[in-house]
């Protein structure tokens, strides 16, 4: 049975999306204009239906809807270097992100527990961290094309720079505060110092290295989209410029929805690592 | 009460069985003193001597902020002695070392491992190349002992306090060491799970003729369990004031134990010690500075 609390935010969920479709749809009714009347032909189909019929500049829901459907039942489709399927594009854009970010990882997750254990290190290193962290990813975009040479590799290195300071970060603070307890019953077993790391160390600090983790991945799908404009040639972000370039209204709608979609998705999956690594006292 | 005691302060005489058992743990000399930021100097303790043989269960009394935890890490080998030395088996310690099981105050269980996960995480640690079937038996058998066999598989987070401070102390048996330092393991627990894990400690140390050293701020406590209890006076420059010898002979029982004749000679001799001694400075100093007195109240 589904309980009443349930019954209650589905209908208030439904109610707010009815609502939004009706006042979307008052949009595109109230921008509808006169359909224009003896145009010279050739002129009428440049032109498109917003002159000859008079429709309105913004898509109906209806054609939201269909257009997405449509990539939803055909997206792997590829027409040549301007036409392919939104499933290729968000394939290349997640390959991209995971690469740029397990990269990141590798690195970020051994140098966070260096500079959590050693305080030595944590001063010396902190004003680089510090400096380098607030800089905007797309900011390397030109240093990187420049010694880089590639832009997909490109991509992958400003998603690499832009993954690294909330894990490193969080990892340096969830080492440096694992309970001195923990340590102290380690250090008085005798634990070695690779065993300890990895067996009090790094479940101790798992919770706080994973909420890095979460928050990387959020950072790093924003960012793939607009490198991805820049970059050009494959993935979602050119997908959108694409889809503006053609004035495809209805595209570039769809296309926000696709990217929605994935970065919900890529953080549910992070939430359930979260789940598992977590652990109450 | 002071008449009843029965000073004994000198070392001559026919050694007493106590004599001869073998020294476990020694301290000679021991001193702490921290520096603050401001380079102010604050000597927590010095001088202390004492020694705990095998086989016996040895409790310190002193209030809160006397340096009992410090000292105790120190036993531990997790803090460094600012002055003097500590021998186990006349050798002078440095460092933790398996020989030295710690009981913490707050029981200090990893969260994420279960009850039995984290004894045997010390059993691993002290037999590490034990088969994997005879570790877990090991962690099995002792958290029997803690009558925790049921709860096995459980996490910490879903145990009470009181089974997690077995779970604690079957840790710490376990490993089977020379000697268990218990830090105020039974402070943070109510009236009733103190006493059956206070008799619990008492069978499981007959059983297995553990020597112990207990920190604690309990008298009765100390009167149960220990052989000999010393008594610290209060910081700074906290010293060994005496060294009381349990009159009550063993097997002693938490039912039974207020009924003994001695028992109230050795209660009021603590009591007035926490509350009127403790305090005492520059006068017992000189006395008690090496040689701390030793004193078996008794009817």
């Amino acid at each position: 049975m589904v309980s009443p609390q349930t019954l209650k935010v589905v209908t208030v969920s439904l109610g707010i999306f009815i609502c939004f479709l009706i006042g979307w749809q008052a949009l595109v009714v109230a921008g509808q204009g006169e359909a224009a009347t003896g145009l010279d032909p050739e002129y009428a189909a440049l032109m498109g239906a917003q002159v000859t019929e008079g429709a309105s500049a913004l898509p109906s829901p209806g054609d939201v809807g269909s257009e997405i459907w449509g990539h939803i039942t055909n997206p792997f489709y590829d027409a040549g270097p301007n036409d392919k399927g939104v499933g290729i594009q968000l394939a290349y854009s997640i390959a991209r992100v995971l690469s740029g970010y397990f990269l990141a990882a590798l690195v970020a997750i051994p140098l966070g527990f260096l500079i959590g254990m050693s305080e030595t290190a944590q001063r010396a290193l902190n004003p680089y961290i510090q400096l380098m962290k607030p800089v905007s990813p797309l900011a390397w975009m030109p240093l990187a094309l420049y010694t880089i040479k590639d832009s997909n590799t490109s991509a992958v290195f400003v998603i690499f720079i832009c993954s690294i300071w909330p894990m490193l970060t969080n990892t340096t603070f969830g080492v440096a505060s694992v309970r001195r307890e923990w340590l102290d019953v380690s250090r008085t077993l005798e634990v070695g110092s690779l065993r300890t790391a990895l067996r009090v160390i790094l479940p101790a600090a798992a919770p706080t290295i994973v909420t890095g983790m979460r928050i990387s991945i959020g950072i790093a799908w924003l960012v793939i989209v607009a490198a991805e404009m820049l970059v050009g040639g494959t993935g979602i972000g050119y997908f959108v410029w694409n889809e503006w370039n053609n004035l495809s209204i209805t595209g570039v709608i769809s296309a926000i929805f696709f990217i929605g979609v994935v970065g919900m998705c890529l953080d549910m999956i992070l939430a359930k690592c979260a789940a598992i690594v977590s652990y109450s006292e | 009460m002071n008449q009843t005691h029965k000073i004994d302060g000198t070392e001559s005489g026919v050694p007493s069985e106590e004599q001869m058992r073998t020294t476990v743990i020694e301290t000679i000399n021991l001193g702490k003193t921290f520096v603050s930021e401001s380079k102010t100097e604050t000597e927590v303790f010095n001088n202390l001597n004492f020694d705990i043989k095998a086989g016996e269960f040895v409790c310190l009394i002193g209030h809160s902020g006397c340096g009992k935890t410090t000292l105790l890490n120190m036993l531990g080998g997790l803090e460094e002695p600012t002055n003097g030395s500590i021998l186990v088996d006349d050798k002078e310690i440095s460092g933790p070392s398996l020989d030295r099981a710690m009981v913490f105050q707050s029981h200090a269980l990893m969260p994420w491992m279960t009850a039995i996960g984290n004894v045997n995480f010390a059993v691993q640690s002290k037999w590490p190349a034990w088969s994997k079937k005879k570790q877990l038996d090991q962690s099995r058998k002792f958290l029997d002992l803690v009558h925790l066999g049921t709860s096995l598989d459980k996490k910490p987070s879903e145990l009470s306090g009181g089974m997690k401070q077995r779970v604690g102390i079957a840790r710490a048996f376990a490993i089977e060491p020379k000697i268990l330092l218990l830090d105020e393991p039974f402070s943070a627990l109510d009236a009733l799970t103190r006493g059956s894990l206070q008799d619990e400690l008492v069978t499981i140390c007959r059983e297995t003729n553990q020597t112990c050293f207990m920190i604690t701020h309990d008298i009765d406590e100390a009167i149960l369990l220990a052989d000999r209890i010393i008594l610290m006076t209060n910081g700074p420059q906290a010293y060994v004031h005496e060294i009381v010898i349990n009159t009550i002979e063993k097997p002693r029982a938490r039912s039974s134990l207020y009924k003994h004749e001695n028992y109230y000679p050795i209660r009021n001799h603590l009591m007035d010690f926490l509350v009127n001694k403790s305090n005492l400075k520059d006068a017992l100093r000189s006395v008690a500075n090496n040689k701390p007195k030793i004193v078996k109240p008794a009817k």
